[in-house]
């Protein structure tokens, strides 16, 4: 049988210089399903998919990946297992072909010989092979955007971490991209740093909350809109 | 994606250049051509580790001296022949590689260039402090006697001209295939963005200790076919000048391109020759021409030529 759970954090937390931006943060991530990881600005949303990634050191707690704890391993060793990661902050290789972008990614993850049907079907999917052989660079913000992602898929990860990947896109990109996240539910499991509710909300199958740092809920996308405490941190009332 | 050939013709005709050059050239320009082919191994070398992988050392005279004295050492101290001296000359450039890339590594950027300095200059004192054996300052000549290669006098200009051309083009023709590999593509993607490759899931350490081996070896062969070809061995290639001058050359002819080093160990052979006939201070004409080139060519003649003209040279 194979778990419900792909990945799973336990107590993990993240000290900067005595200042918690993350604090015992449980965590689960269900295969197949899309969650969104949401909460205010300097909620540490980014530190906390930084160590499932690998990118920042925890200071303390484990990550659980397939039954397997990862918490030692280097960021590339993780993300060769399967957990693929794109950054808040645009990452591509501006010098080279949008073909080489995304070919690296697949030559890492398939052989030799299926790498061109690779590149040439992310591409296809994501709507930029007629631009293969531009530079990175050159593309527009959005376009970028979309790279990154592509350069995820390529992978065939087995978990799809997206960093706020909606940031400074257009509306009509942002509907693009909830087409494309719903096109990959169910191939892939998919943990979404998000700070746009109408993406949130039509994308996600399940809502995780962080608040200071650590988890204040958990649960669905109406779950979530209900929640009294989750109404407070945004909206700063009093109450909770 | 289909093969591209022109690259594959350019660097064919070129060989080919380079090889007819030596019975149409004067002897003087022929016998400067050796120099410059051996030289351009070792920018090539040092163009694998700046050009390609993106890492600026500038202790590369290290390598290049441990090629050199490999070589020279074991040809004078137990005998060996050429070929087996030449493998040992590159061991020992490889396994200085392997140290120094294994702890400068750790840092990056400045660090980086500074560290690789100190330990080429490191290197520098260890030859004199082994003086007994390696003649420190006067350094040793390599006999002629013992200069043979399957019955070729390497002494002669012929000889000198086509075992120099032989080892330019193996390194040539190795290294080009090597940048278009999975590997050589990876060193490329570390040059252009670190994290976002070691995102990717590239061991990017890996990778570069492993392109620094490479590197370093390339230059100890250059080293070691400098010490055979001209029969000299001695400290001063393994003082920091010897450390500028590759970078020089590849700045020059191009970084990151395949053809450059040459062309760049080329022009500033040449760039020297003319001026230390002008004048005592030669480095100060040689200086002024640097200055100019960086102003208006700053990505090197083949580097400029990419950009405005063959965008597809290798």
């Amino acid at each position: 049988m194979v778990a419900v759970d792909i990945l799973e954090t336990r107590g993990l937390t993240k000290t900067y210089g005595g200042m918690d931006a993350n604090r015992d943060v449980d965590f689960v991530l269900e295969r197949g399903k899309i969650t969104a990881l949401i909460g205010p600005n300097g909620a540490g949303k980014s530190t906390f998919v930084g160590m499932v990634s690998g990118r920042i050191p925890a200071t303390s707690g484990q990550v659980f990946f397939e039954g397997r704890d990862i918490s030692s391993l280097a960021a590339h060793k993780r993300v060769a297992l399967g957990i693929a990661y794109t950054f808040q902050i645009t990452s591509v290789f501006p010098g080279l072909s949008l073909h080489e972008n995304v070919a690296l990614a697949a030559r890492r993850a398939s052989p030799a010989t299926e790498v061109e049907a690779k590149v040439s079907a992310v591409l296809q999917r994501v709507g930029l092979a007629d631009r293969a052989e531009q530079l990175a660079g050159d593309l527009s913000y959005g376009h970028q955007r979309v790279l990154e992602i592509a350069m995820g898929l390529a992978q065939d990860p087995k978990v799809f971490i997206l960093d706020e990947p909606t940031q400074g896109l257009a509306e009509t990109e942002v509907q693009d991209f909830i087409n494309l996240l719903k096109d990959l539910a169910g191939e892939t499991t998919i943990l979404l740093i998000e700070h746009n509710m109408s993406v949130v909300m039509e994308a996600a199958d399940i809502i995780t909350v962080l608040n200071f740092g650590e988890v204040l809920a958990s649960g669905s996308p109406e779950a979530i809109r209900a929640d009294t405490h989750v109404q407070a941190a945004y909206l700063g009332t009093s109450d909770a | 994606m289909t093969i591209d050939r022109r690259p594959i013709v350019l660097h064919g005709v070129f060989l080919v250049l380079l090889a007819a050059a030596f019975f149409v050239l004067p002897t003087y320009h022929a016998g400067n051509l050796s120099r410059v082919m051996t030289l351009a191994i070792y920018a090539m070398g040092f163009n694998f580790l700046f050009g390609y992988t993106g890492l600026l050392s500038l202790g590369h005279a290290l390598f290049f001296a441990a090629g050199m004295y490999g070589l020279g050492m074991s040809m004078t101290g137990w005998g060996l022949t050429p070929l087996p001296a030449l493998v040992v000359g590159v061991i020992c450039a490889a396994v200085m590689g392997l140290l120094i890339g294994f702890l400068a590594l750790r840092t990056k950027g400045v660090a980086f260039m500074i560290v690789t300095l100190m330990f080429a200059q490191a290197g520098y004192l260890t030859i004199f402090y082994f003086g007994e054996f390696t003649r420190g300052d006067e350094g040793f000549v390599i006999q002629q006697a013992e200069r043979q290669l399957f019955g070729i006098d390497l002494t002669s200009e012929m000889g000198r001209y086509f075992a120099a051309f032989i080892l330019f083009t193996g390194t040539f023709i190795g290294l080009s295939r090597l940048v278009q590999s999975r590997f050589g593509r990876t060193l490329i993607a570390v040059r252009e963005n670190e994290e976002r490759t070691q995102m990717l899931g590239y061991d990017t350490q890996r990778h570069k200790l492993s392109a620094m081996v490479v590197s370093a070896a390339v230059s100890g062969l250059a080293g070691a076919t400098y010490a055979l070809l001209f029969g000299y061995v001695g400290a001063t290639f393994a003082t920091t000048q010897y450390s500028i001058l590759p970078l020089l050359w590849v700045l020059l002819g191009g970084a990151g391109t395949m053809i450059g080093p040459f062309i760049g160990a080329l022009f500033m052979f040449y760039l020297i020759d003319f001026a230390s006939g002008i004048t005592e201070a030669y480095m100060l004409i040689a200086g002024v021409v640097l200055v100019l080139l960086t102003l208006y060519a700053p990505q090197g003649f083949a580097g400029e030529l990419r950009k405005r003209m063959i965008p597809w040279l290798p």
